[in-house]
């Protein structure tokens, strides 16, 4: 098997430390995921999914564990460093895009996602052209309203361009977190659908949390299920594709 | 027609002042107290440097850079030592206080008989009150359009986004501490630039000439978005000019009331507050609305 892309040694974190409420929240996480990964996760409320997502792209640092990025150890690497490698879509769609911002100005931000900001004019003009064809393809009527802030997006539009903006520049993880969530069940579809095309056809390597368990079916060749800090399952490649709905309503 | 001109004058050179605080109020979300103590500040290092023979140019410049090293402290305290903004700023405030003391020696210095940039040969032949005005005009061209040409460059975008969103801005690999700590040097650079104009064109430094200095940059910038609504950042900007001068023509009509410049502060605070009460009322008796989307959006 080749090196993993981004690996997670016995990884766990604790909350309200030092504290007599202190817990553990991610008791003891071993993950290997291998370049163009297209994995979905699922778990109940509180299993830690989002706090595994917080330590993958280095907003939470782990108490114990070491995390692996193409065998660099990067366990106390900044989120903000991470970002050169991996980008993220939140689960509110309020927390992915500057809201007094425009539509073009929040993709051209995120197409330098991970660079050095430069004193140098930021050049929207010249990008105009790419990104209302890069917004056509969600097929929500967000090329038309490029010049518009994002506060004033519907909430399925921004989500699409939180996505647009997380995959703009090509990163090497993407994280979704129940990011078709916070929408109705027919803009959510649209949006998984193209989330699919865009992970499928730019061989993408994503992780992606959902409570829709038809979802975590349809998509991806990897399933892990977490409980309580833990992942009790894991299934790939045939094991993946033989899993059935009933089967997976047994296991959570 | 000379009040008129003062006041015009007065507003110029005291919108440094709005734009200032604009990049921190407005930009980063951050109510900066700093500026209570880095616009007597920049009054201080100015005046004394003036007195003691230093060219007037560079006794500005030199207030500047003492606004700056002001604006990083607070953004250290903020940033690094998670102090809440509000409190680093009234901590470097008040401590800046004592530093005043220290610069001046003494409560106030007289400018009398020394040059200032009001002294400049070519502002001497306008007629009275011009000189601020055409000091002021110039010191606002030259800001504004350098913090437009700021803002619209890369590193301007990333700075307002560490304001707008800052954990949209860290997952795309934004410092967003040090665009805080940037934006309070500049914010604190210009409010001390302006605290040695105004020292300068008043003639003198005064220990308490700080006080109240965050109500009326709020005040510019508020009536500049009052009264004109919807705009682009950039238009924003020209506003808080503007607010500035309608403010200070505010300030005249009330003098010519009857009242004193004792009751400034109270003046001051009253402007505000209605300013910052329109959109409340505007929801109570239903105004134009369009007028008061800039206030309702915070
Ligand atoms: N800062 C914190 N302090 C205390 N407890 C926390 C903190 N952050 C997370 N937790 C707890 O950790 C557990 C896991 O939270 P997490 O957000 O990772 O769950 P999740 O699997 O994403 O759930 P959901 O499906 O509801 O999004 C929860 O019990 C939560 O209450
Ligand atoms: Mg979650």
């Amino acid at each position: 098997m080749t090196e993993p892309i981004f690996a997670l040694k016995d990884i766990k974190t604790l909350v309200n430390r030092n504290t007599p409420n202190e817990s553990m929240i991610l008791k003891g996480i071993n993950l290997d995921i291998q370049a163009g990964d297209f994995i979905t996760i699922i778990g109940t409320n509180g299993a830690g999914k989002s706090t595994l997502f917080n330590v993958i792209s280095g907003s939470l640092l782990p108490d114990s564990g070491t995390i692996y990025y193409k065998g660099k150890n990067i366990t106390n690497l900044t989120a903000e460093k991470r970002s050169r490698f991996l980008s993220r879509v939140f689960q509110d769609p309020k927390l992915g895009t500057a809201p007094r911002m425009t539509v073009s100005e929040n993709l051209l931000l995120a197409a330098r996602r991970g660079e050095r900001r430069r004193l140098i004019p930021r050049g929207l003009k010249l990008h105009r052209e790419e990104f209302a064809a890069l917004a056509a393809t969600m097929h929500n009527g967000l090329e038309k309203r490029l010049d518009t802030f994002t506060e004033n997006l519907s909430g399925g539009q921004r989500q699409a361009l939180s996505f647009l903006m997380a995959t703009i520049k090509r990163p090497d993880i993407l994280l979704l977190d129940e990011h078709t969530a916070a929408l109705d069940p027919n803009t959510s579809a649209h949006l998984m659908a193209a989330t699919n095309n865009r992970i499928t056809q730019d061989h993408l390597t994503a992780l992606m949390i959902t409570h829709h368990l038809e979802d975590a079916l349809r998509y991806g060749n990897r399933l892990l299920v977490l409980d309580n800090g833990k992942i009790i399952h894991d299934f790939k490649g045939a094991a993946k594709t033989d899993l059935t709905l009933s089967d997976l309503r047994k296991l959570i | 027609m000379n009040l008129l001109t003062s006041a015009i004058g007065q507003g110029l050179l005291w919108s440094l002042l709005g734009l200032g605080l604009y990049l921190s109020f407005r930009i980063l979300n951050i109510t900066d107290m700093t500026v209570e103590g880095s616009f007597p500040l920049g009054g201080a290092v100015a005046v004394t440097l003036i007195t003691n023979g230093v060219n007037p140019l560079l006794a500005s410049l030199a207030a500047f850079s003492a606004g700056l090293l002001a604006g990083f402290i607070t953004g250290i305290l903020t940033t690094k030592g998670k102090i809440p903004s509000l409190l680093a700023g009234i901590l470097t405030m008040t401590a800046i206080y004592s530093v005043n003391l220290r610069i001046m020696g003494k409560s106030n210095i007289s400018l009398l008989g020394y040059r200032t940039l009001f002294s400049a040969n070519f502002l001497r032949k306008l007629p009275d009150y011009f000189d601020s005005v055409v000091v002021g005009l110039i010191a606002v061209f030259l800001i504004t359009v350098c913090l437009i040409f700021f803002l619209n460059t890369e590193f301007g975008q990333a700075f307002i986004a560490t304001g707008d969103n800052p954990t949209m801005a860290k997952s795309f690999g934004i410092l967003t501490d040090r665009m805080t700590i940037l934006g309070l040097m500049l914010s604190n650079g210009l409010v001390a630039l302006c605290g040695s104009l105004i020292s300068q064109n008043n003639g003198y430094a005064d220990i308490s000439m700080g006080t109240g200095t965050i109500v009326i940059a709020l005040a510019s910038i508020i009536i500049g978005e009052v009264a004109f609504g919807e705009l682009t950042l950039s238009q924003r900007l020209v506003a808080v000019s503007l607010g500035s001068i309608i403010y200070r023509i505010l300030l005249l009509g009330v003098l010519q009331l009857g009242l004193s410049t004792n009751d400034l502060n109270l003046i001051s605070s009253i402007v505000l507050t209605i300013c910052m009460l329109l959109p409340r009322l505007n929801e109570l008796v239903h105004l134009r609305e369009p007028l008061f989307r800039s206030l309702k959006n915070d």
